[in-house]
């Protein structure tokens, strides 16, 4: 086997190397720098290899070294709480090796490999174990147990097992086969980690975002798109759902997007905490980040480093959520390689694999019984960054016909300051009826019926909105007067939800089913207030309605909801009388 | 490393020039070529392998023929920097333009410029007070931002540009800025008003001009933004400055970028724009920012022209997608005789929440801009149905509402091109303006600062 060439082209990213043998997806160094590349291509003698950093001044003649590895992620403890570049390697250690600005020609451990953890067996000499199993834990941060496992088609039985103090890189168990396992393992990247079967999903994905979960909601192990134009609330979503959704890993990519927003997460997380389970936030926390300005070809790479992360951890049974800002830049990435391959383009110079690289990638979510019997789960939402705003291009599409949630963000809603500008009218979730038992058992079981409600009064708003544009709203009758109010108080109070504040920016579950039902109170009140001969202005204006309003602005508010919808109820009763 | 001269070209196609046969040439590498008639024009490498080199050449290759030949500079393209660049005039390819000496390099620096580690950044958070309203009330600009201006042809984007180079400062500060800026095939007379601009006020002595102008050649355009903003970076990181870079017009920037695509044949994405166009572009404005531990900090102010006003043309498009928000200057306020034509609704700076408030403007600023922009939106959106169901249709709120979107154009946006107002004179505006509209719709307004800031309680 001959494992060295040498360049023969350079074009941007792609360059190609002639006199090795190689073989798809081989990691290869690329010149005398040694820069990391992948083989993405053969041609007869020729590998195309596409280089995860800048290639300016190479030049055809440097040699190429064939590694014979595929390219793989770390995995062990260590991960949680890091900042990765789209090839794994750790951004701080970056910093060290090469000072603020991204040069290139240096490789990073994914993680401290001398770093000392706690392993508690599990296991115990002359049990079998198989592949997946977990054989010791290790407490990784305050909130999560990192699970050793046995890596996928290793089984055996157990000859010696370590408990107590090792790095990661220390043999910790070997079977009677000779197997040695370590707490570090490696796993290709483009290559879903395998698991027993695929479950329905069941459970929700719990926001904290009243329109997501109540109206729009998202299944633990499903997938979600959120497309909009720039400036629409793509990324505050997701940031937003990596702080409070009830997931108990987050993996957050970043990919191909702006340097500032990644700073801003690594300034604020470290400072939140978990509402879920009061621990800091940065705990349960992955990132990647490979910004716009970064190698596009280890934009390329970053989405599935996060994503094989993500596996790993569903693995040990738990749930993962993954968040990828954007997805349409890690498209932009392919469109970039394949027509440096000047391969055949598909729409919009797209290439034709696009629509099925999109839907491998949100195939890798879902909920799992894992190799080793346990429940676990990924969730994945992608951002989307339509050029002009208009989805009906390839992305976007593609997008679509996979993710059965569609949070659809539109540019007149934010423009109005109505956060987040997530459209009532065109958004939809196709989980609803695989997890209403859920939310009959946990919240209410009239859970369904309120949100068909609700979601019902905001059509109705949609039709009479109509009419208004054409004839004002005073000349409709009162009852539709009222119910146009009704809706203003479902946009106002329920839809509107500034992801910056303090309080309101989470909303517990159960909360969010007590504002619903404020509303429909309020409903009921004015509609047998006016049908006594109450005055709709004056049904809208008793105090104790914008008092309930604001009320959610502070602490506490689950607290006393119930108090201030009985003053308000008792108010609108009241006007009866005044007439 | 000099190498040898080739006369190997076999093609010349628009921008590009291709030869075979030569000894490695280096991915990125810098090319003079010698014309028969002694002519020297500069070029990079785009595409290099065994057989083939394509070369970009930057004056255009008129005159290039099968007999001119190339030479390989053994090197990538690197500006010389020092702080003898404040005070000069280049032109588009890092030349003097204004007759004095070559520059005396302290170091020479890879224009292509590094990505800073996000890691190593530092989140932006100082408020710079541009003497502007409507930008300091709606679309706060900090240290450190990228902040467009979209504009299109025949707005005073310009004026506007120069306004804030000239007055921004940080409140309560002297601290001047260093003015980078970077002409991208604007018209000499455009580049005359800045210039005798950037003079009259003294900043000229304070600034770095590159220039290129639409008479000189296109694909210079390609790196006369990427050595703007590597002097930038000098001034910035390496000699603690902070630099407010000011690049115009990315318009011209981005269709230098089409043309060589074009001649590449590549696969033209949306509306012949090149696929990389968004990554291209970021490489630039991705420049702008403050680095932990260094005292400096590059600001970015590029002026865009949206081609038909369109702001989902792929060149505003891809720009907003990667800036931290955008001012956008309207055509129907500048016919309505409004200086600075300002139309904030679809205006936005990403980084206002971080740099305004009781430490830093005033306590009462986020209250006054929500309500300001809420009143003036629904104001302009009731012009249209006025238009429809006429004024008597308007209960007394609308009323209310719609005189007041004439006003706040009138009377807030409208300022003379050497108004310099401190945020307090805008905020204390604000309200002055608002105490015409009944506190019962001001429901944006918190209580607190009503009852500390409205005129009727100051008295
Ligand atoms: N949920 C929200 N609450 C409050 N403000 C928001 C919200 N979503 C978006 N915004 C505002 O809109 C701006 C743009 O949002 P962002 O998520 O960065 O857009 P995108 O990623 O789609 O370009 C933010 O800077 C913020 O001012
Ligand atoms: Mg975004």
């Amino acid at each position: 086997m001959n494992n060295e060439g040498v360049i023969y082209r350079i074009s941007g990213p792609v360059v190609t190397a002639t006199g090795m043998n190689a073989a798809m997806y081989d990691v290869v160094r690329v010149g005398h720098e040694g820069l990391m590349g992948e083989v993405i291509e053969l041609h007869g003698e020729k590998a195309v290899i596409q280089v995860y950093e800048d290639t300016s001044g190479i030049r055809p003649g440097e040699p190429v070294l064939n590694t014979q590895e595929t390219l793989s992620v770390s995995l062990g403890p260590g991960l949680l709480t890091q900042i990765y570049d789209g090839i794994q390697r750790p951004l701080p250690t970056l910093e060290e090796e090469m000072g603020v600005f991204i040069t290139r020609g240096v490789d990073a451990d994914a993680f401290d490999l001398e770093k000392i953890w706690t392993f508690e067996p599990q296991v115990a000499v002359g049990d079998e174990v198989v592949a997946g199993q977990v054989i010791g834990h290790v407490q990784e941060t305050e909130t999560i147990v990192h699970k050793i496992m046995v890596p996928p088609s290793v089984s055996g039985v157990v000859k010696s097992i370590e408990s107590g103090d090792y790095n990661v890189t220390q043999t910790i168990c070997v079977l009677d086969n000779g197997t040695e396992m370590q707490m570090m393992q490696k796993w290709p990247v483009r290559t879903p980690r395998p698991f027993q079967q695929k479950y329905a999903p069941e459970t929700p994905l719990i926001t904290g975002m009243r329109i997501l979960d109540f109206l729009f909601p998202l299944a633990k192990g499903g997938a979600a798109g959120i497309p909009g134009p720039f400036g629409s609330g793509k990324t505050v979503t997701q940031q937003s759902l990596a702080k409070y959704s009830d997931a108990q890993l987050v993996v957050y990519i970043g990919c191909g997007e702006r340097g500032n927003e990644m700073t801003e997460v690594l300034d604020e997380f470290p400072h939140l905490i978990d509402p879920n389970t009061g621990k800091p936030l940065m705990e349960r926390t992955v990132m990647i980040a490979n910004t716009s300005n970064m190698p596009v070809a280890a934009r390329e790479a970053s989405v599935y480093t996060g994503i094989t992360i993500a596996e790993y951890f569903r693995d040990m049974g738990y749930d993962v959520a993954l968040m990828a800002d954007s997805t349409s830049r890690w498209a932009e990435a392919m469109r970039e390689i394949s027509s440096r391959l000047e391969e055949m383009p598909g729409e919009e110079g797209y290439p034709a694999y696009l629509s099925s690289r999109i839907a491998e990638f949100y195939e890798r979510a879902g909920r799992v019984e894992t190799l080793n019997g346990d429940d676990g789960s990924v969730t994945v939402i992608g951002a989307v960054s339509p050029p002009g705003g208009d989805i009906s291009e390839p992305v976007s599409q593609g997008t679509l016909r996979i993710v059965k949630v569609f949070w659809g963000l539109d540019a007149g809603l934010a423009r109005q300051r109505h956060f987040p500008a997530i459209n009532w009218l065109n958004s939809y979730s196709l989980y609803p009826q695989s997890l209403d038992q859920w939310f009959r058992d946990n919240i209410s079981q009239d859970f369904p019926e309120v949100r068909t409600q609700i979601s019902g009064l905001l059509q109705i708003e949609s039709e009479l909105q109509e009419i208004v544009q054409l004839v004002g709203s005073d000349a409709l009758p009162t009852d539709q007067q009222l119910t146009l109010e009704v809706a203003r108080m479902i946009r106002e109070y329920f839809l509107q939800q500034n992801g910056f504040h303090d309080v309101d920016a989470y909303c517990d579950i159960h909360l969010q089913y007590q504002m619903a039902k404020a509303i429909l109170s309020f409903q009921d009140a004015a509609k047998s207030a006016m049908a006594s001969g109450a005055v709709l202005n004056d049904v809208v204006n008793v105090p104790a309605r914008s008092d309930l309003m604001r009320g959610r602005f502070e602490k506490g508010y689950i607290d006393v909801i119930a108090d201030m919808v009985k003053k308000m109820t008792d108010q609108i009763a009241e006007t009866v009388e005044e007439n | 490393m000099t190498g040898k001269e080739y006369r190997t070209i076999t093609d010349v196609k628009g921008p590009l020039v291709f030869l075979n046969k030569t000894e490695p040439v280096a991915f990125g590498e810098i090319v003079t070529l010698r014309l028969s008639n002694g002519t020297i024009k500069n070029g990079q490498v785009l595409d290099t392998s065994d057989d083939l080199v394509i070369v970009q050449v930057f004056e255009g290759t008129a005159k290039i023929d099968r007999e001119s030949g190339v030479t390989f500079m053994g090197d990538v393209f690197k500006l010389p920097v020092s702080t003898d660049l404040v005070g000069r005039i280049l032109d588009g390819a890092g030349r003097p333009r204004d007759g004095g000496p070559e520059i005396v390099a302290d170091e020479k620096a890879d224009i292509i410029g590094a990505a800073i580690n996000p890691y190593s950044r530092q989140s932006p958070n100082d408020f710079i007070q541009t003497g502007v309203s409507a930008i300091d009330l709606c679309t706060s600009l900090v240290r450190g931002q990228k902040l467009p201006i979209f504009s299109a042809s025949g707005l005073p984007h310009n004026d506007i540009a120069l306004q804030i180079a000239r007055q921004a400062k940080l409140k309560d500060s002297d601290e001047e800025f260093i003015v980078v800026f970077c002409a991208m095939g604007i018209t000499a007379e455009e580049y005359n008003f800045f210039r005798s601009d950037l003079e009259r006020t003294g900043a000229l002595e304070n600034a770095v001009l590159f220039v290129n102008l639409a008479d000189d050649p296109a694909v210079e355009r390609i790196i006369t933004p990427r050595l703007a903003l590597t002097a930038a970076e000098y001034l910035a990181f390496e000699k603690d400055y902070h630099v407010l870079v000011i690049y115009t017009d990315m318009t011209n920037y981005c269709d230098a970028l089409r043309q060589i695509g074009a001649a590449r044949e590549e696969v033209p994405g949306r509306r012949g724009y090149p696929g990389y166009m968004y990554t291209d572009l970021a490489m630039l404005y991705e420049r702008a920012g403050i680095i932990k531990n260094k005292k400096g900090s590059i600001t970015q102010f590029p002026i865009l022209t949206m081609p038909g006003d369109d702001i989902t043309h792929p060149i505003p498009d891809l720009s907003g997608y990667i800036t931290e928000g955008q001012i956008v200057i309207s055509r129907e306020l500048h016919q309505q005789g409004i200086y600075p034509p300002i139309n904030v609704l679809p205006s936005l700076s990403r980084l206002m929440g971080s740099c305004i408030g009781e430490k830093t403007t005033r306590e009462d600023h986020k209250s006054v801009s929500d309500q300001m922009y809420a009143a003036y939106a629904q104001g302009r959106e009731l012009r249209g149905l006025v238009a429809i169901v006429g004024e008597d249709a308007l209960n007394e709120r609308d009323k209310q509402l719609l005189d007041f979107s004439g006003v706040f154009e009138d009377k807030f946006l409208r300022q003379t091109r050497d108004e310099d107002r401190s945020i307090e004179e805008t905020l204390d505006l604000c309200w002055t303006l608002m105490s015409a509209i009944d506190t019962k719709y001001l429901v944006r307004l918190d209580q607190k600062w009503i009852d500390k800031y409205h005129p009727d309680n100051r008295a």
